[in-house]
């Protein structure tokens, strides 16, 4: 793929505004459309009929494609499917209260049909019914990968093959990761209330997933940018439904998505045309997405706590990131500073690593490189190959190529991606000019 | 310059991700964008699955018809080409091929 195909692939995935999700068949109209529809089956069918609510939205679907693909989408093609797919759950119910009518203590549960299943595609009861299948597929006593496969299945509309490609997994393993993940919310009956005093409590678990779910697309090991960035605007977008209801609306869930919306920001400046990460310093900000950026600042903005959550202060450092004019204008002293709360509350070898990092930006490479290698927990980082890459890299600016050369062959053994590996064999190349540069080959 | 019918039958989507169909969809649109650009897309409309059938010298009406999934016409177009040869060419850029469907071009025949 070229760069600028690269780039326009990047842009149609990418959230450039809320607004873009109302025109007439918007960008993953069906798959976003199957996510809202199955939330509000669900309410209507009772998650026990988990299955049998996909089935309608599959139907549903098809229906809208036999009849649109010739040429005659309706002005309105999501409430086209949401009637659509009220009137089928209203005709199941009532052939079984048909039946049931044999049972008349079961039929008498049933009230006046409609109005209910009327009541579950109004666009409030969409929204919110969303948000309950989220907390449901984030239930915390599944495995996050299980959590992360069902929010791409049920809310995001991916098929089985899709959410298989986009974890480099097979669609058998998928199906197996699904399969439990669903048995567990047909055992979970009712799905929990936006009420529910219990929800602050796992409202945690919801952002652990949507985060999880960024990441698999920020540093995933993707070869395909169109999907990575497809996985980050999942993320933002179900972040973005949290962040606009008032149950959960809160400063973490501001911090996270800010972090998301300034992350994504510069993912178009992030990787080549041969799928290479760019160093920062080299990126070109120009390709940044600065719609993105703002949404993120604003956020932040309300994303203020006392004391700072950890995700805010990551969220401070990427605003500091996103909005330098450069590189070498940056303020790193206030990086510095940032990453010193952070790891106050979160002292992981990750976070030294940054802080060093960005401490080199400041006082020089050898003070950089005096941290690094009196790091807490470094032999932690002992597969990390961006720890050996800083190391590299500081010792390149101080001029010695042959350490430099060293640490970079280590982080080439540890890269765990193609985009990496393809970083660190640049970053290898550099340091030879380097050290050609510096002791020319005697003249002939 | 000749008209044709193309019948439409089978292709099915029930395997389709959403997205899958969203791309489908579009596909449809492109071809048919095509053929408009050109000015041999006539016309054109989907059909109802189900339907009735008036038959016999009794006039009977029954319920019907109730083609296997293959062979169900979902539509047809009008379209306008130089030759059979021309029509059938442009049939084979139809989306319904992708999906194990099949477009009959018929000549309709001058008075």
């Amino acid at each position: 793929m070229t760069a600028a195909a690269d780039r326009a692939a990047l842009r149609q995935a990418l959230p450039l505004s809320p607004d873009a999700e109302r025109g007439v068949v918007v960008e993953h109209l069906f798959r976003h459309e199957a996510g809202r529809l199955a939330a509000a089956l669900v309410r209507v069918l009772g998650p026990a009929n988990l299955d049998l609510a996909e089935d309608v939205v599959q139907e549903t679907l098809c229906h809208a494609l036999e009849v649109w693909k010739m040429g005659r989408v309706p002005d309105n093609p999501a409430a086209w499917l949401r009637a659509s797919a009220r009137n089928r759950a209203l005709d199941l119910l009532r052939r079984q209260r048909t039946r049931t009518r044999l049972a008349p203590e079961v039929a008498q549960l049933h009230g006046e049909l409609a109005p209910a299943v009327d009541a579950a595609f109004t666009d409030d009861a969409l929204r919110v019914e969303q948000l309950r299948m989220m907390f449901a597929c984030c239930d915390a006593r599944l495995r996050p990968a299980v959590q992360v496969a069902l929010v791409l299945k049920l809310l995001c509309g991916f098929g089985v093959d899709e959410v298989a490609h986009a974890f480099l997994a097979s669609p058998a393993a998928i199906e197996k990761r699904l399969a439990r993940g669903k048995a567990a919310l047909r055992r979970a009956g009712a799905l929990a209330d936006l009420s529910d005093p219990q929800l602050a409590r796992r409202l945690e678990a919801v952002l652990d997933a949507l985060y999880l779910l960024f990441n698999e697309g920020y540093h995933g090991a993707h070869p395909e940018m169109a999907v990575r960035a497809e996985l980050c605007a999942e993320a933002i977008r179900l972040a973005r439904a949290l962040a606009e209801d008032p149950a959960t609306a809160q400063p973490r869930t501001f911090a996270l998505l800010a972090l998301m919306c300034l992350h994504a920001a510069r993912l178009p400046g992030r990787l080549d045309a041969r799928g290479a990460l760019v160093p920062l310093e080299e990126q070109d900000r120009s390709a940044w997405d600065r719609a993105l950026a703002a949404e993120g600042a604003r956020w932040l903005s309300r994303a203020v706590s006392e004391p700072p959550t950890a995700l805010l202060l990551e969220a401070a450092i990427a605003a500091e990131h996103c909005f330098a004019p450069s590189f070498a204008a940056t303020d790193w002293r206030a990086i510095v500073t940032l990453y010193d709360a952070l790891y106050a509350q979160h002292p992981t070898p990750v976070v030294a690593l940054n802080r060093a990092i960005a401490l080199a930006q400041v006082d020089g490479p050898e003070r950089g490189l005096e941290e690094l290698q009196a790091l807490p927990g470094r032999d932690r980082l002992a597969r990390y190959p961006f720890y050996f890459a800083a190391l590299g890299e500081l010792h390149l600016r101080a001029g010695r190529a042959r350490e430099a050369a060293e640490e970079f062959r280590r982080a080439l053994r540890l890269a765990r991606s193609p985009a990496e590996r393809r970083h660190f064999q640049r970053k290898l190349a550099a340091g030879r000019d380097l050290a050609h540069r510096r002791c020319p080959p005697p003249a002939p | 310059m000749a008209d044709f019918l193309y019948v439409f039958r089978g292709g099915g989507f029930q395997q389709l991700s959403p997205e899958q169909m969203q791309k489908h969809m579009q596909a449809w649109g492109t071809w048919i964008g095509e053929l408009s650009k050109r000015g041999q897309f006539k016309g054109g409309d989907p059909l109802e699955p189900g339907g009735k059938q008036v038959k016999g010298k009794k006039k009977t009406v029954v319920d019907g018809p109730f083609a296997e999934a293959k062979d169900l016409v979902g539509g047809y177009f009008l379209v306008t080409a130089d030759s059979l040869d021309d029509a059938a060419e442009l049939a084979r850029g139809c989306p319904i091929l992708e999906v194990d469907g099949a477009v009959e071009v018929r000549p309709i025949r001058k008075m």
